[in-house]
């Protein structure tokens, strides 16, 4: 039992290293911000925009921080999230049930993460293929479904929409004199949800700890009897459960179907991963990370925008940038650290 | 003699038999639902040249940007373990430069074309070597490593547009993207096979083959070996870069304009493919570049076929899926393994039958 804990202690320093790096970068990020431009900055709205938008893109990172804590990759899940989205809004605008249709957007994700987990853990097929034919079948489903825009008509949902929580507090005074309060949505507190099971579920439960032990090294883990296909296949259907969340968050934030909908997103879940100090190799990482990961990646953009670059393709050259850095960092931390052991 | 002959039915094209299973299994498909969809006609395009068309012309035609990238790609995946994402991006870069120097004054010549080429040749491996040095050095993930490229790169091409859309007219780069006049055959098609030949002849002449694979497959102990391995990763990058300009720039001559945003749009999904697909292990080692020009092919005749079954261009992604997970499930090892147990028990029943007779008689 002894020698069990400190095989499981190693990389987790490394997941620990890694996480408040990105949360203390984050930090001081957002306080330069906050000094140099002021403004929005200064509200706590700022933060909880931040949130409401982001809240899908978290709940999915978390999914593939799972996946790639395993040594595994999943790019299906953008796709997943717009199919579950197109599927629901059409559901509910011909008539259909809340109940239902929060069952729906999990059966999805729920049917392409066993698919996904049956033939890469069971088949031994390689992940990438697999999630990239996932991700264009899912895609492909969208269009079929519907080509054009579906915005969302049914009463009951649009309620749930506008449902928000309001910190009265936490608000600031407009222009005009009115107060404001500040205004989180459901989706965020579906998310912070999320990464608090999630973070409970990794730190705690066999089955998260079965994750790193996979991930850090398959034989040995294997030796010391964990169920590695079983182990494999949950770690899939996770990701594909949290795919069917994060698809009903984002029709509750947008309230629309559109086959562009969560464009790229496999990508800024990839990213937002990687920033909080998931390693691709397996074995590092941490949903607290990812979070904050998520939130960097935003952040960098909202500063871009603030600081007056206006042409169209700076978001992109400064988070590709931000992106550089911290992989560097990464690997010289990590390569340095190794280098220590070593000696 | 029993365990040879079985090993000749179980492997007896290697990896190559998948990707022409699928293209065997195709081309009865379509010749089924439409005994003429082959049919290549030799007529007159609308300058009078005489030029060549049909389906498998615009299936070999089509597939040209992807079985560029595919060769150079199986090469990073066989030396690095790893994949590029950022083709598609880099390509759209190496194409704007492409037509921002065609674009500097003066009218477009033969020797202006050429400079283009070598100006976008230059700058997309200036961007492999970025990428190699993060992977070869820095020991980063290749799909983490060319992510920084694949979320910037389409906005850098934007850059170099300068926000705009830009086009070129001139003959030489219709001829490029279309015919040469009095060839009938499409230029793009050309250009691959020039493509793969030099990649034969570099083989043939230079030990890069055998190098790629020992590193591919065990990185320190083609080091211990004398193998420089970093250096021969940075080199499979920088290959990738030529291969990408290559194709960015015949995209930008087919359409005669580059559009950062569409220019070879989603390709990079497509060449990993066609590297699984050629039977190339993605996790790095011995490799065919055979294997992924065939699977390049599958995947443009795949959506040819589709595209002339009346499905629309946004839903083919989900049929495309369909026969991918197909392929790939009678590909994988685990269902091999079944299938090569029963081929065995079956032949040696067979033989222990024979075996009893010969002994009868």
């Amino acid at each position: 039992m002894k020698k069990d804990k400190m095989t499981r202690r190693e990389p987790l320093t490394d997941t620990q290293l890694l996480m408040s790096i990105t949360i203390g970068i984050f930090m001081v990020m957002y306080i330069l911000a906050m000094i140099l431009f002021g403004g929005g900055f200064l509200h706590a709205q700022q933060i909880f925009d931040m949130l409401n938008d982001n809240a899908s893109l978290i709940i999915v990172s978390c999914g593939l921080t799972i996946v790639m804590i395993g040594g595994g990759i999943d790019i299906s899940v953008g796709a997943v999230t717009s199919l579950v989205v197109m599927s629901c809004v059409l559901y509910l605008n011909n008539g259909g049930n809340i109940f239902v249709s929060i069952l729906l957007a999990l059966g999805i994700g729920l049917a392409f993460g066993a698919v996904h987990g049956f033939l890469i853990s069971y088949l031994e097929i390689q992940p990438f293929i697999v999630t990239l034919a996932g991700m264009f079948f899912a895609r492909g489903m969208t269009t079929i479904l519907s080509v054009n825009p579906q915005k969302i008509a049914h009463e009951g949902f649009l309620k749930l929409m506008d449902a928000k929580l309001e910190i009265g507090w936490l608000g600031y005074v407009a222009k005009n004199g009115n107060k404001v309060p500040a205004r989180i949505e459901l989706g965020v507190i579906v998310a912070i949800v999320c990464v608090a099971v999630i973070f409970i579920v990794l730190k705690y439960v066999r089955l998260g700890r079965n994750f790193y032990a996979m991930g850090g090294n398959q034989t040995s883990a294997l030796m010391l009897g964990i169920n590695i296909k079983r182990t494999r296949f949950l770690s899939y259907l996770i990701s594909g459960l949290l795919s069917g969340i994060s698809g009903y968050v984002f029709m509750m934030h947008t309230g629309a179907g559109n086959a562009t909908n969560a464009a790229g997103m496999e990508m800024n879940a990839i990213a937002s991963s990687i920033i909080g100090g998931t390693l691709l190799t397996g074995g590092v990482g941490n949903v607290i990370g990812t979070f904050f990961g998520a939130m960097t990646l935003t952040t960098i953009k909202k500063i871009v925008v603030s600081s007056g670059l206006n042409d169209p393709w700076w978001q992109s050259i400064t988070t590709g940038g931000m992106l550089c850095f911290f992989i560097l960092l990464q690997s010289v931390v990590l390569g340095r650290r190794a280098a220590k052991k070593k000696n | 003699m029993k365990k040879e002959k079985t090993k000749f039915f179980s492997t007896g094209l290697g990896q190559l038999t998948i990707p022409l299973v699928a293209i065997f299994l195709l081309v009865i498909f379509n010749l089924i639902r439409d005994p003429s969809f082959f049919g290549i006609v030799l007529g007159h395009n609308n300058d009078g040249n005489i030029v060549l068309s049909g389906n498998l012309i615009s299936i070999i035609n089509g597939a040209s940007e992807l079985a560029v990238l595919a060769m150079g790609m199986t090469l990073v995946t066989a030396a690095c373990g790893g994949q590029d994402i950022s083709v598609g991006a880099a390509a759209a870069i190496a194409g704007s430069v492409f037509v921002k120097v065609l674009k500097s004054g003066g009218s477009i010549g033969g020797g202006k074309v050429l400079i283009a080429f070598i100006a976008a040749c230059v700058v997309a491996m200036l961007f492999g070597t970025f990428n190699g040095t993060l992977v070869a050095v820095f020991r980063i993930q290749p799909m983490i490593a060319t992510l920084i490229l694949y979320t910037c790169g389409r906005s850098i091409a934007y850059w170099i547009n300068g926000g705009a859309t830009p086009t070129v007219s001139s003959p030489i780069i219709t001829a490029i993207g279309g015919f040469i006049p009095g060839i009938p055959v499409p230029t793009p098609i050309i250009i691959v096979v020039i493509v793969a030949i030099l990649f034969k002849l570099v083989f043939h002449f230079t030990s890069l083959e055998l190098f790629t694979q020992s590193v591919g497959i065990n990185g320190s102990a083609a080091r211990l070996n004398g193998i420089n391995s970093t250096f021969i990763k940075l080199l499979s990058f920088i290959i990738l870069g030529v291969c990408v300009a290559v194709s960015g720039s015949i995209g930008v001559s087919r359409l005669g304009l580059i559009n950062h945003e569409t220019l070879l749009l989603d390709i990079e999904m497509d060449t990993i493919l066609a590297v699984a697909i050629g039977g190339n292990n993605l996790g790095g080692g011995k490799f065919r570049i055979s294997g992924s020009i065939i699977g390049a092919y599958v995947i443009q005749m795949l959506t040819v076929t589709l595209y002339a079954m009346k499905v629309s261009s946004t839903d083919v992604k989900a049929y495309k899926a369909i026969v991918i997970i197909l392929l790939v499930v009678i590909g994988s090892p685990v269902i091999k393994s079944r299938f090569e147990k029963l081929m065995s028990r079956f032949k040696n029943g067979r033989s222990e039958i024979s075996a009893k007779g010969a002994g009868e008689s």
